[in-house]
């Protein structure tokens, strides 16, 4: 077989028992999941999170080159991030960061091969789910009394 | 039926089939610099994210002023270098994941590469210019 030049090739690539390739459909992967369910629901959200947070790193650049440009620039971010539609990104991209970066290090624990049992890996996705929100609530607090 | 068999088969070996299409020797490098990055990022983060919600509704003036305080800017330098490689390798292997052409992929991945490079050196241009 060549190499692949389509990577939905990927589903077709079988083989006979002699270990021979064959093009033909594989089972369903994908569509077996349940997305209701913790674990699958969890990893997605790591893979969404992080794209999300990809886009919320502008609003860094933003910040940081009014910053540097001066206080008429600057007006324009921090009337943004004051508006309500601001207010509601930041709050989103405070829950994504928190989510990732909790998620990041369950991954972590993964890797180095702790936690791979069912229980663990609802305790820790629960762990995940709690600690963003406290963390979430905490980076407002911060936010709302500097701000007062 | 013959026919079907032929064209579907291989006569490679499988360490053939692994070398041609195995990594180029990168191995598990990019593997390894996104956990590299990730734990980096992880005090990056606590930092950033705490301070600048400390800086919510803070006057321009001392915005720059805490930006330009040494232990700050070199922070934020860190913390931009590193966030964008971070972002980098992970939307790479997103784009890896879901785009079923060779040449797509790599343009997206090509294109990815130098949005960030462009976003990266802007920032820490930016930092520079307030704190030197």
């Amino acid at each position: 077989m060549s190499i692949m030049q389509d990577s939905r090739e990927a589903t077709m690539v079988g083989r006979r028992s002699d270990g021979s390739a064959v093009r033909r459909p594989l089972s369903p992967h994908l569509q077996v999941y349940d997305m209701l369910q913790m674990t699958s629901a969890l990893s997605i959200s790591h893979r969404i999170t992080g794209a999300i947070w990809s886009l919320g790193l502008v609003l860094l650049v933003w910040w940081l080159l009014a910053a540097a440009a001066g206080p008429e620039a600057y007006a324009g971010v921090q009337w943004f991030m004051g508006s309500f539609i601001g207010i509601i990104v930041l709050f989103g991209m405070t829950g994504v960061a928190w989510y990732h970066t909790l998620n990041g290090i369950r991954h972590l624990a993964w890797d180095a091969g702790y936690g791979f049992t069912i229980p663990e890996t609802y305790r820790s996705g629960w762990a995940v789910l709690i600690g963003t929100a406290v963390l979430t609530v905490l980076t407002w607090i911060v936010a709302i009394i500097a701000w007062a | 039926m013959a026919n079907e068999y032929a064209q579907h088969t291989t006569l490679r070996s499988p360490l053939g089939r692994v070398r041609g299409l195995g990594s180029a020797k990168g191995g598990t490098h990019h593997w390894w610099m996104q956990r590299v990055t990730s734990v980096a990022l992880l005090p990056l983060t606590l930092w950033f994210v705490f301070s600048v919600a400390a800086l919510a509704g803070t006057p321009h003036a001392e915005v720059v002023a805490w930006i330009a305080r040494p232990w700050n800017a070199v922070l934020l330098l860190l913390s931009i270098g590193i966030a964008f490689y971070h972002t980098a390798s992970g939307v790479q292997v997103i784009i890896e994941d879901y785009t079923n052409q060779e040449w797509v992929k790599m343009a997206a991945i090509l294109a990815v590469k130098a949005i960030c490079w462009i976003l990266a050196l802007a920032s820490a241009l930016a930092v520079l210019r307030i704190a030197v």
